[in-house]
């Protein structure tokens, strides 16, 4: 099968030019300013729309197996898709959790059947994502884990922390950290200002940043990669920062909700703006910003947490955490931050591409080039549009930003040079 | 921080409306580096002339600065005494001035979209800078108060800005929210609300002055005229009350956020929009704004040099 997109607009050297893109064999074979389209198969007219290396998520939450009435694999990458996004990293709080070969290679095997974009998938640290019993390392990386992770939840002993990472360390895998003190969190759910303002239960920064300050230490005594997921608050921003500059392996991602809203933004008991970690405030929200732009913080990953409007129809104080992210991910980054001058394009898509692929050594992701599979997404920067919620291919419709006004729609996203999602 | 050098290239500059948020953000640019030094050379002598059929004194000599500064050989107009006395038209003394040789002209007029009539004019060839038609546009004045606003803090997105004062009469107003919104600020209102009309509505809220002053980042305060203070709530109003009502007070200079800033066009009313002792206070940067209006006004006149391949080096 051969395809060519044609008239699109690719980024080069910060720059947008008028491309065509040869797809041969699920590969890119060419990208030229004009290729002929003899003995092609089919030709895709781009429009002039933008063409981009699809994008990758490092952080989604697919429910499957367990909760399936939140999402499956199915829809999640239908969402993912959707969103432009061609690889995901799947957590593992699912039910069974991958913390034994039996059950990762189980839902490996359904992420390769059910999935439509790439989803790798990560272990847990600890069996069943709780105690401190450690999972089989070896065994794991070899039934073919991303990487290990117990997101939801911390690691609350010191000691399970700092064991796990000699192993993954010797290994050569990360350790990807929900950092989390659940001593310090008080049973809270927002960050301080908001939940004084709607009588809610605070949570606060100290229970993100004491954590990672414990973990970036552990990570230099053992060298392992540790990687910080959603950070939210200034304080960790600053210890990543300084744990960089001491020369510890350390990387971060922020999600695209801590950096498009502050707490501020919650006017009313809303559950669609609860999750965990909670927004927090303005000034965080610069230093997140500030951090991503001085290369503190390494990529943009969604967190993307689908649940039921049962789940979501509730007061902050009792309804899940969590919100979607694949499908509106990138139209908000784009209209709030590159239609107004605060990032370029080309920064934007590589802390959505190239960053995760090089901070993980994904093999064949992340940039649009000859030889690399046609992982590949077209978006619409000219088309302004709403976000509504009949558009969702999730099954979870808990998303604060249905409703808003955007720009950069995805038109088409083609995995390994199929379609896979097309407007 | 995002850095933009794509050198900005106009025939005109006559209207914000007709800049992308990359076009403003490449001014700002351009003024910062005229203001750490930066400098041209110009293949050729090169003329301009400010027509000021309007007076203002300050936007006029800030564009005389400009141009002397950027080595530009000024030739001077006086409207009292011009030939529009005896009933010549704008369109006219224009072509006059482009006639004897000059190449660039900054004008000021009473009437709205003055410029439109002129650009549209196959025989007017002399870059056109507005500075400033009736209740419209004042894109040197705008910039320059985006220059201020980014030189303070970095960036506009998720800014919070206030206009405060007489928002119907005001060419600031309109520029300013348009483009601040468009660079990814959140615009407020305050003042008199009978001047917070619906064209204003669309952008931003109205609020009182005291709730503003302890959550925005710049309070931007407009000039109001004496005499229509006095047109105000049945003709009892005086300069006392609107300050107590809706002017920057000691009392709620203290209740801005430490990192927030004060700007006004300027000429300022003391003891009117803002109290006499806080025009040259911390916060105020209403000095640096008429500073950095000289730098923003050089960028202007570049980026029509640069349009007509008139500079030779810059460095």
């Amino acid at each position: 099968m051969k395809r060519i997109i044609a008239n699109g607009q690719v980024l080069d050297q910060g720059e947008l030019v008028k491309r065509d893109i040869l797809i041969e064999n699920g590969n890119v074979a060419e990208i030229a300013p004009s290729i002929p389209a003899d003995g092609v198969d089919e030709v895709i007219d781009a429009k002039g729309n933008f063409v981009s290396s699809g994008l990758i998520d490092v952080h989604v939450h697919y429910r499957q197996p367990g909760q399936e009435q939140k999402e499956t694999i199915k829809t999640g990458s239908m969402a993912a898709a959707h969103g432009g996004f061609t690889t995901v990293c799947a957590m593992p709080n699912v039910t069974p959790a991958p913390d034994s070969v039996n059950n990762i290679e189980a839902l490996i095997k359904l992420n390769h059947t059910d999935g439509v974009v790439h989803i790798k998938q990560y272990a847990t640290i600890t069996t069943n994502r709780g105690g401190d019993e450690l999972v089989d390392f070896k065994a794991l990386k070899d039934a073919g884990a991303f990487a290990f992770s117990n997101d939801g939840n911390g690691i609350q002993k010191s000691s399970t922390m700092y064991e796990a990472m000699q192993q993954a360390a010797k290994l050569n895998m990360a350790i990807v950290e929900h950092v989390q003190d659940d001593a310090l969190t008080y049973g809270g759910v927002l960050n301080g200002g908001a939940a004084k303002r709607l009588g809610m239960k605070e949570m606060p920064w100290v229970s993100e940043t004491a954590q990672v300050a414990r973990d970036v230490i552990l990570a230099e005594a053992t060298g392992v990669h540790y990687h910080v997921c959603h950070a939210s608050s200034k304080h960790t921003v600053n210890v990543i920062r300084a744990a960089k500059q001491a020369g510890i392996n350390v990387t971060a991602e922020v999600s695209p909700h801590h950096l498009l809203l502050s707490d501020a933004n919650i006017k009313e008991d809303n559950s669609m703006y609860k999750m965990n970690p909670p927004l927090r405030g303005e000034d965080d929200r610069q230093a997140l910003i500030e951090g991503l732009l001085d290369g503190t913080i390494d990529m943009i990953a969604t967190d993307h947490a689908p649940h039921t409007k049962a789940d979501k129809d509730q007061s902050i104080a009792t309804a899940s955490f969590g919100i979607t992210g694949s499908e509106t991910a990138f139209s908000m980054l784009y209209t709030r931050f590159v239609k107004t001058g605060r990032f370029t394009l080309s920064q934007l898509i590589n802390w959505m591409t190239k960053q995760p692929a090089s901070v993980f050594n994904m093999k064949g992701a992340g940039t649009l080039a000859a030889g690399q599979p046609a992982d590949i997404a077209i978006f619409d920067l000219k088309d302004e549009h709403e976000i509504k919620e009949s558009d969702y291919l999730s099954k979870g419709k808990n998303s604060p930003f249905t409703g808003e006004t955007v720009y950069g729609g995805t038109v088409m996203t083609l995995v390994d040079g199929e379609i896979v999602y097309q407007k | 921080m995002m850095q933009i050098t794509k050198p900005v290239s106009f025939e005109n500059v006559v209207s914000m409306e007709d800049l992308s948020t990359e076009d403003v953000l490449s001014f700002i640019h351009e003024a910062q580096d005229f203001k750490t030094g930066k400098q041209i050379e110009l293949k050729r002598p090169v003329y301009a002339a400010n027509l000021f059929f309007e007076s203002s004194t300050r936007t006029h000599t800030s564009f005389e600065m400009a141009e002397r500064k950027l080595g530009l050989q000024v030739v001077n107009f006086d409207p009292s005494n011009s030939s529009l006395s005896k009933g010549e038209s704008m369109s006219d003394t224009v072509k006059t001035f482009q006639a004897i040789g000059v190449d660039l002209v900054a004008i000021r007029d009473k009437k709205n979209e003055y410029y439109k009539d002129l650009i549209a004019d196959p025989n007017v060839h002399v870059g056109i800078a507005n500075g400033g038609d009736g209740s419209g546009q004042h894109p040197s004045q705008s910039l320059l108060d985006m220059m201020t606003i980014y030189e303070e803090f970095g960036h506009f997105e998720g800014l919070k800005v206030a206009i405060v004062g007489d928002l119907t009469h005001s060419r600031v107003a309109r520029s300013n929210m348009e483009v601040l919104t468009m660079l990814g600020a959140h615009v407020y209102f305050g003042g008199p609300k009978k001047w917070y009309t619906e064209e204003f509505a669309k952008y931003g809220e109205w609020m009182p002055i005291d709730d503003l002053v302890e959550e925005m980042d710049v309070m931007m305060f407009l000039r109001v005229q004496h005499e229509r203070i006095a047109d105000d709530e049945n003709g009892s109003f005086s300069a006392e009350k609107y300050h107590a009502q809706y002017g920057l007070t000691a009392e709620r200079e203290s209740r801005m956020p430490q990192r927030s800033i004060i700007m006004h066009p300027a000429p300022v009313n003391r003891g009117v929009e803002i109290a006499d002792e806080l025009v040259e206070c911390d916060k105020s940067r209403i000095f640096e704004q008429m500073h950095n209006g000289v730098f923003v006004r050089m960028a202007i006149m570049t980026s029509m040099l640069r349009n007509r391949d008139l500079i030779k080096e810059e460095y």
